[in-house]
């Protein structure tokens, strides 16, 4: 059964090495591949986090504490020609006198951010009554210029809420008779003429850093829960506020 | 070679190897295990790791002492790529092994039930808790509503007011109930040494008996959808004086809203008010 060493050697050597040189460029071959294809998988679903939308970002007055001017609205449609899903609920941006669709926000540090939104929606109402309370403002929540202490839970369209800033604002919705009336808005962008509440008010961004910012109201309608599609979908009821 | 006494030097290597490297280990790497000694719950968890360190050690030293005694007596010193001598199967061994591997996992078996049975080890537990600490009828309770993506927090005792950062009193027996309005989530409180799934219409008990002052992470450790990554928190023990100042700020400050909260309750199934299905 032995074999002597040297005619082991002699013999086989060349066939594993070119055995090994084979095997190393399968693995090698398979490690590209699965490289390849994990990147591509990395960039589908960076791009489905982030949507198609793009950061905005508003003029900031100078001074000891600089300020922005920030207008949004929210609609029950976006529209056709805002987005790919025209039935989703959005927040659309006024920039430079035009309704874009972005939920990024760049602002600066330790600025105070005015807000300004035109909500063309109904009322949805909150999973947790406990949101419908304005919180980490600086002054009060206007809804039409008059001061808010809390929604009742059937209420709220939406919110605008910044977990890590402690900014939670309940959005009053368009009534009944307003929702039904011919000044109603079907699909995105949505003109000041039609039915609409006008929300103020004033938050400031703090620290730099990356913060997500969020609508708590199950308002996706028709999917599970009121939680899918356009509330997990970075671009419609959710962003960022990029602080630099 | 074959007749040198291998089993015997390996055994002994291996013998005082472990008698040394097992209370080094147990005393200066273990006491650095997480989750430290923030709470009573949390330094449980910290002495549970030190004994599964300590009884890992010797099959640790076992399999490096076994590896490096192959590779040095029985290497190749002449290049030859023959085959060794077939390994057989030994009785003796084989016994020994089972006897030894089965004694060590009964009584991980039996240490980690005693363990559990003390206090929950910090552990969700269900509606109906099994394993209570001594003094549990009188402790403070405490809900943790999940939601997607933030936890809230209601003091029962207090007027069930809601706040959205949790704040505990130190030296005290907390009773956690943690639970869910939409998707499964799980509240892991890193430091207090407690974690607890957060189930739609489930109650979730957990324990803890907090220490001195602290500042701990708060984060969901269940994947519940786009922001599961942001859903975290910063909470604080603090001594009792600080709490009932805090508290006190709490519910004049959401005085507002809680006229709109349910009755307290240890579940909810809140309606889908009008449009979400």
């Amino acid at each position: 059964m032995t074999v002597p060493s040297s005619s082991v050697r002699g013999a086989q050597q060349p066939d594993i090495s070119a055995a090994m040189r084979e095997t190393t460029a399968k693995l090698l071959g398979v490690a590209a591949g699965v490289a390849v294809v994990g990147i591509l998988i990395g960039f589908y679903v960076s791009g489905w986090l982030v949507g198609d939308t793009r950061p905005y970002r508003p003029a900031a007055t100078a001074g000891a504490t600089p300020s922005v001017n920030l207008t949004l609205q929210t609609v029950a449609a976006v529209g056709p020609t805002l987005a790919p899903h025209a039935d989703w609920v959005s927040y659309l941006v006024l920039e430079h006198g035009r309704w874009t669709r972005s939920t990024i926000y760049t602002l600066p540090a330790h600025a105070l951010v005015h807000v300004t939104i035109y909500n063309f929606d109904g009322a949805s109402g909150l999973r947790n009554p406990f949101l419908g309370q304005p919180q980490g403002l600086v002054g009060p929540l206007r809804f039409d210029g008059k001061v808010v202490h809390a929604l009742p839970p059937d209420q709220p369209s939406h919110t605008f809420a910044v977990p890590e800033l402690g900014v939670l604002v309940p959005i009053a919705p368009v009534s009944d008779a307003g929702e039904n009336s011919p000044k109603a808005c079907g699909y995105a962008p949505c003109a000041l003429s039609m039915s609409h509440r006008t929300i103020t008010f004033t938050f400031r961004t703090g620290k730099p850093g990356r913060y997500r910012w969020q609508c708590f109201v199950p308002c996706a309608a028709g999917f599970v829960d009121g939680f899918g599609g356009p509330m997990q979908t970075v671009g419609y009821m959710d962003g960022f506020l990029n602080v630099v | 070679m074959r007749d040198a006494p291998h089993g015997k030097r390996f055994l002994i290597t291996f013998a005082v190897l472990s008698v040394i490297a097992t209370p080094l280990v147990a005393i200066f790497v273990g006491r650095e295990f997480p989750p430290g000694n923030a709470t009573a719950q949390a330094h449980e968890q910290v002495f549970d790791n030190s004994w599964l360190v300590a009884i890992m050690t010797p099959p640790a030293v076992f399999v490096l002492v076994f590896l490096a005694y192959v590779l040095t007596a029985f290497r190749n010193r002449t290049g030859d790529l023959v085959d060794g001598p077939p390994v057989r199967g030994d009785a003796r061994i084989q016994t020994w092994w089972m006897v030894v591997t089965g004694a060590i996992v009964l009584f991980l078996a039996g240490f980690g039930s005693y363990e559990l049975v003390q206090s929950g080890s910090g552990g969700g537990q269900g509606p109906t808790a099994a394993f209570e600490p001594a003094g549990y009828t009188k402790a403070m309770d405490v809900q943790v509503i999940a939601q997607q993506w933030e936890f809230t927090y209601r003091y029962p005792t207090y007027g069930g007011v809601e706040v959205p950062h949790l704040v505990l009193p130190a030296n005290t027996l907390v009773r956690l109930h943690v639970t869910s309005l939409d998707a499964i989530h799980s509240f892991w409180a890193y430091q207090l040494g407690v974690k607890a799934d957060a189930n739609p219409g489930s109650d979730n008990i957990a324990y803890v008996q907090t220490k001195g002052p602290l500042t701990f992470d708060i984060h969901c450790a269940e994947l519940c959808g786009l922001w599961h990554g942001y859903m975290f928190d910063t909470g604080q023990v603090v001594d009792a004086r600080a709490f009932a100042s805090w508290i006190k700020r709490q519910r004049s400050y959401f005085a507002p809203v809680n006229r709109y909260l349910p009755a307290y309750a240890t579940t909810y199934l809140p309606d889908p008010q009008r449009r979400a299905g």
